[in-house]
């Protein structure tokens, strides 16, 4: 059941928030890497989840040394490197779940240095012919960007970046300027994990970055439940959940997308 | 001895960027670049401040016992029949290693900075006891992130930072060697950014870190050039030092910078050799490294083809990681420093030759640039010099040693 998209890139990322928008939630946008717990049952799990109704993906590329990542995402990206998982097989398993339908925006997530050994344009073009729509590297911040910056221009594809509650007014604009797609925003001072509460300075925070950017904000790290779903649907423009994704996922396909799904009907009203 | 001071090199690289010509940066997560600018602008303070000089260069004198002597090698250069040997003793500062050097440096300015929670990361040890000794002399609470392998194989220097009150975190993620522990080191970073300074060890990791540490460390150059002349009324012709992170040869180099006739020469790990591709010489062997990206900094790095940082080996602790420091690789491209290589064997053989006939038990580390003096002495005239940073003592490695030498097999000589 191929489905032609007729739209890519950071335009398929604008049509996704405007849709969520319009339903009056924010949009949800799962992260899994590929090759965990193996590699189809990496791709079974993201098609389940498509089914699930989330609206977009984050497509981990394991890295041997993910600084930005907590326990559940390393132990799992881990197995993936042991399961073999390469840059080309990440984009294999795109073009995969492509040719299976799936239809939601797909950004590549991974840290620098396994895409500048790959060649950071022929990344960019073959993540995009493969049918990717954007790039989120965590240990890349825009000062540094230029290596990706022209390519993914020239592709259409988004360029993601980050802010963090350390970020002040002026890397708020900095960043505000040069990110496409939407800007990544980092829950709390730390690293990936699924967390019990969420932080209770979210509404001041989205409230302050607000006012330095216009884009699109998501926000990722910590969000674990349904109910922390339901509460950040209500501030921000998207959101992302990985670790607790990743647990369920190592489970089974059936867990992660059952856990999937209850966030998508906690944010649908 | 004239005043101690730092090489602080405003003029030069890195550039604002934190860039070594195409070397260097700042790659890390968005949380903590404005650590990274709070650093910068503190240490660019604190280095326009002559009190901050003033109370290091005290405690260089008085507490570590700086300026460490230039030892002539007298034995060692006879029995070699070439080249004069110099030893740069920074293995006769306090805690017996280069590391305190960097380590009084940041902790002065962690305390200017009001962050009073230090965490560490460490290879060997030396950076974790440096720290350590830092944080107990400056009442500052400190935490050392170390692989549970070198946990196992430097076991007194272990005991060493419990007993100046650090806490030892183990690592078990990935080779849990020193490049483990600084992801560990990292993730504390990110996570405590706000209360904690990152007490970086070596001259790597995001801008500006590779220059503080290099300013901190060009005490070492800076002494040894003037004793050296003074001793023989010129220059070396040759600077050796083992390079991991690269911090005591950068130390070493930078007041050489300039002198043409000086040659620059940095050993790195060769562990069992090229061709066994167990090792750490990330200059030696272009099949498995490349530029990369490893921890916040653009250099050369062990790399698979898929991006994917690969497991080192020495037999030394402090030599055992898959990246190298920017300004190393920048050096090495301009050609004004050359790296070579000593395997694991050459290092033991040249702590065993230097402790027998000079008296002097090397860190396995500095064994390394001792194992290229032994090399290259021979075939260099009675009246050429050479002068090797011995940045560290051996004691710390008596128990892999021990293992490695049984009895029933007497050393060397």
């Amino acid at each position: 059941m191929t489905q032609a998209r007729e739209i890519h890139g950071t335009a398929a990322l604008k049509a996704m928030f405007a849709r969520a928008k319009s339903e009056e939630r924010a949009a949800f946008l799962p992260y899994f890497p590929i090759g965990y717990p193996t590699y189809s049952d990496s791709l079974r799990t993201i098609a389940a989840m498509a089914e699930a109704g989330v609206d977009g993906f984050e497509i981990g590329i394991p890295f041997s040394d993910p600084i930005a990542d907590g326990p559940t995402i390393q132990a799992a990206t881990q197995i993936a490197l042991e399961n073999g998982t390469t840059v080309p097989q990440c984009l294999e398993a795109v073009r995969t779940l492509r040719g299976q339908g799936v239809s939601q925006p797909m950004l590549m997530m991974g840290y620098a240095n396994p895409l500048v050994a790959y060649g950071t344009d022929r990344f960019v073009r073959d993540a995009r012919k493969a049918g990717a729509d954007g790039l989120i590297v965590p240990d890349l911040p825009p000062e540094e960007a230029a290596m990706f910056a022209g390519s993914c221009a020239r592709e259409g594809m988004a360029l993601v970046f980050m802010l963090a509650p350390t970020s002040d007014d002026r890397r708020i604009e900095l960043v505000a300027r040069q990110a496409t797609g939407f800007i990544y925003v980092v829950s709390l001072t730390g690293i990936t994990g699924a967390r019990k509460e969420l932080p209770a300075y979210l509404t001041e925070f989205i409230a302050r970055l607000r006012r330095g950017a216009s884009m699109p904000l998501a926000m990722g790290f910590g969000i674990s439940t349904p109910e922390h779903a339901r509460r950040v649907s209500q501030l921000t423009d998207g959101f992302i959940v990985g670790s607790a994704l990743v647990r369920a996922g190592g489970e089974s396909v059936e867990a992660a997308r059952d856990l999937a799904r209850s966030m998508v009907e906690a944010i649908v009203k | 001895m004239t005043e101690i001071y730092i090489d602080t090199g405003q003029t030069e690289l890195p550039d604002a960027r934190g860039y070594f010509g195409e070397f260097g940066g700042r790659f890390v997560p968005e949380t903590i670049i404005p650590a990274l600018d709070e650093l910068e602008s503190a240490y660019a303070e604190a280095i326009a401040d002559p009190s901050f000089h003033a109370e290091l260069s005290n405690l260089q004198r008085t507490y570590t016992g700086r300026p460490t002597p230039i030892s002539y090698a007298r034995r060692l250069s006879e029995a070699l029949g070439g080249a004069q040997i110099y030893l740069k003793r920074e293995d006769l500062a306090h805690t017996g290693a280069h590391k305190i050097n960097n380590a009084l440096g940041q902790g002065l300015l962690a305390k200017r900075m009001g962050k009073r929670r230090i965490i560490a990361e460490t290879g060997a040890g030396q950076h974790g006891v440096g720290t350590a000794t830092a944080t107990a002399l400056l009442g500052l609470d400190c935490h050392v992130y170390m692989g549970s392998v070198d946990i196992r194989r430097q076991q007194p220097n272990v005991f060493r930072m419990k007993l100046l009150g650090a806490e030892v975190i183990p690592v078990e993620s990935g080779s849990r060697t020193l490049k483990d522990a600084i992801n560990e080191a990292m993730r504390d970073w990110v996570t405590n950014v706000e209360t904690t300074f990152y007490l970086l060890g070596s001259a790597l990791g995001p801008h500006p870190y590779p220059k503080i540490v290099r300013d901190f460390q060009s005490v070492i150059g800076a002494e040894a050039r003037e004793q050296f002349q003074e001793m023989t009324g010129c220059l070396p012709d040759a600077c050796i030092a083992c390079v991991g992170g690269g911090s005591n040869a950068i130390g070493m180099f930078h007041a050489f910078r300039d002198d043409s006739d000086t040659e620059l020469i940095g050993v790195e790990a060769g562990g069992r050799g090229i061709e066994s591709k167990e090792h750490a010489a990330r200059f030696a062997d272009l099949d498995i490294s490349r530029p990369g990206i490893l921890h916040g900094t653009r250099s050369y790095v062990m790399q698979d083809e898929d991006g994917q940082i690969m497991e080192t080996h020495s037999l030394s602790a402090g030599l055992d990681y898959p990246s190298v420091g920017p300004e190393h690789a920048h050096l090495r491209q301009l050609e004004r420093a050359y790296y070579t290589m000593a395997t694991d064997e050459e290092a033991l053989e040249a702590f065993q030759v230097l402790s027998k006939l000079e008296g002097i038990i090397p860190a396995l580390e500095s064994a390394h640039a001792v194992a290229e003096a032994i090399k290259r002495a021979p075939a260099m005239p009675r009246d050429s010099a050479l002068l090797v940073n011995l940045s560290g003592r051996g004691d710390k490695d008596l128990d892999s040693v021990i293992a490695l030498l049984p009895p029933s097999v007497p050393p060397k000589h």
